[in-house]
């Protein structure tokens, strides 16, 4: 019986190899090669802080940075107003028409990177069907260049939507079901509910949703990259043209600053972290 | 749960537009870059007027006359489902395994799974390029690299809705309930744990699919044009046939729609045939 036991326990522990060998070929040691590689010189030898003197120090890539950090803060403050407008007008209507409108912002989602640079130019691009629109309707000051800051930053808002309802509608859903009941039953107005009871027991949430929105720009590449023809300076594309764009890749720079930005999403991913725990506690 | 009382519906009709409104402007906002790329896939001109000057469906029948998107569509089926299924296949005893038999391993797997989302593509490809260019696993710019990397990128997902799953059918008491009656540990898991999984696991696997088919970052660094998959297809193409690329966008996007509509049928099924139990509380991802 002992015999059996142990044997079957050696059989379900083999059971487990394929994950931890796929799990390291493909995600630790890339994690680790890239951590040794940002510490070497140019060419791959030796030891030095330099790449990363040189990664938060050289205008060029703390322009990177704070252009990519910027973007973020304003794309994840637009999409998770949007998103909190939106999910809790969601949880106002049936059963049914709630899993709809759902789904379609879940499949919204996919609705990113090339595809997404491609029907934002069909809209806003220079003969764009909105950019015509506009100047027809004599309101050429709301046709705005794509190719600028400004149309970075609202196709960054865009992708931010679906994800931002995604993550905080179950928590509204919650309080709108409980909590505001309640509340209205007690004599409570609106305001003095949304004042007293939901912004507090929201807040954890709506931080942890923000922090999660800042990662997801900070990390983007694809859309900025089939958008942009002049290109933007931000740490996704500075690190992308390091490593495949040019003739003589710059493996160690590019690690350098793939490690800086690993660092910032890690910062942001905690602080959900920490928020989820506090939102579980709180409700 | 639908009935809402009568006097509150009518304190609230003021509100019923504003709700409505909110919803119509942000679905549409969410809507209106892929209905103009439709516009677009199906006008014959148009770039002076508002509405296109005439339609005509010459881009999808360009598109798939073309061997090399049909080339392209082939091997991004290919890298999807393979990805996918070897993504359950390994991840589902896996999870199963540790949540019964290894708990201690629980509570760093949850976190491990969380690693791809610090690690976006373009950071993920730094650390591969390095490794898989050079022999002895030069595997770069072949499927494989693909596979394996897309493998990581799908792990939150797969992990958490198998997790999910995994509760809800209680595993545990089934299992224990399968032993005392006879059965063998592999039995019990293959004849009674998996398939109350089934329906949790097929829904991730769908999404993980879409995720993977549109996938560009790691495609276009890892891979590119030694192995082209739609979306790097696409990139290459907008510059020059924006007809083409349109219809490249709704064919994908129609898939997306088909997968939605399969997990969203596969949905109602499941809370079709389990009581309105605890069912719909299953932890958010």
């Amino acid at each position: 019986m002992a015999g059996r036991g142990s044997s079957q326990r050696t059989v379900t522990l083999l059971l487990l190899v394929p994950f931890f060998l796929w799990l390291f070929a493909f995600l630790l040691l890339p994690a680790i090669m890239m951590l040794i590689s940002s510490f070497r010189n140019e060419g791959g030898q030796g030891f030095t802080l330099g790449q990363y003197a040189k990664g938060l120090t050289h205008p060029l890539y703390t322009t990177a940075i704070r252009n990519s950090v910027l973007l973020s803060l304003f794309s994840a403050f637009v999409g998770i107003v949007l998103s909190v407008f939106a999910a809790y007008s969601f949880t106002t209507f049936s059963a049914k028409a709630r899993d709809r409108m759902l789904s379609i912002s879940n499949m919204m989602s996919n609705f990113s990177g090339v595809p997404l640079a491609f029907g934002f130019m069909v809209l806003f691009g220079t003969n764009g069907l909105l950019t015509v629109l506009f100047k027809r309707l004599g309101l050429p000051f709301l046709a705005f260049d794509l190719y600028t800051w400004k149309g970075l930053a609202l196709v960054y808002a865009y992708f931010q939507i679906p994800v931002g309802i995604l993550m905080i509608y179950p928590s509204l859903y919650a309080i709108r079901q409980e909590w505001k009941e309640a509340a209205s039953l007690l004599g409570a107005s609106a305001a003095q509910f949304w004042q007293r009871i939901g912004v507090p027991v929201l807040l954890p949430g709506i931080v942890g949703t923000f922090s999660v929105l800042f990662a997801n720009a900070m990390g983007a590449y694809a859309t900025a990259y089939a958008l942009v023809t002049s290109n933007y300076n931000l740490l996704p594309i500075q690190i992308g043209s390091m490593v495949s764009g040019e003739v003589f890749p710059r493996m160690e720079m590019a690690s350098s600053l793939a490690v800086i930005l690993f660092v910032i999403l890690t910062i942001a991913l905690w602080i959900n972290e920490r928020m989820l725990r506090l939102a579980r506690k709180g409700l | 749960m639908s009935a809402v009382p009568v006097q509150t519906e009518r304190r609230r009709s003021g509100g019923r537009v504003w709700h409505s409104l909110v919803v119509f402007v942000v679905l549409g906002f969410l809507l209106l870059p892929l209905l103009a790329t439709f516009l677009f896939s199906i006008s014959t001109e148009w770039d002076r007027t508002i509405l296109p000057e005439g339609y005509t469906l010459d881009a999808y029948a360009n598109l798939f006359a073309d061997d090399r998107f049909l080339s392209a569509l082939g091997r991004s089926f290919a890298v999807a489902l393979l990805t996918v299924a070897i993504s359950l296949l390994i991840m589902v005893p896996t999870v199963f395994i540790v949540a019964l038999y290894v708990p201690r391993l629980e509570k760093w797997l949850q976190t491990v799974v969380l690693l791809p989302f610090a690690m976006p593509g373009v950071v993920l490809a730094v650390g591969l390029i390095k490794i898989y260019s050079a022999p002895p696993l030069a595997i770069s710019g072949t499927i494989w690299i693909l596979i394996g990397v897309y493998f990581i990128i799908i792990l939150p997902y797969v992990y958490q809705s198998t997790r999910n799953s995994l509760r809800s059918v209680n595993a545990a008491e089934l299992m224990e309930a399968a032993e005392v009656l006879g059965a063998g540990k592999a039995a019990a898991f293959l004849r009674v744990i998996l398939p109350n999984m089934l329906p949790g696991v097929l829904v991730a696997g769908l999404l993980s699919f879409s995720i993977v088919f549109g996938e560009f970052v790691l495609a276009n660094m890892l891979v590119g044009g030694s192995y082209e998959v739609v979306q790097v297809y696409l990139y290459r193409m907008m510059a020059g046939d924006g007809h083409l690329s349109s219809a490249v966008i709704v064919t994908f996007f129609a898939l997306v729609l088909i997968l939605y509509a399969l997990v969203l049928s596969i949905g109602a099924r499941m809370s079709g045939k389990k009581q309105p139990s605890t069912s719909g509380k299953e932890e958010p991802a």
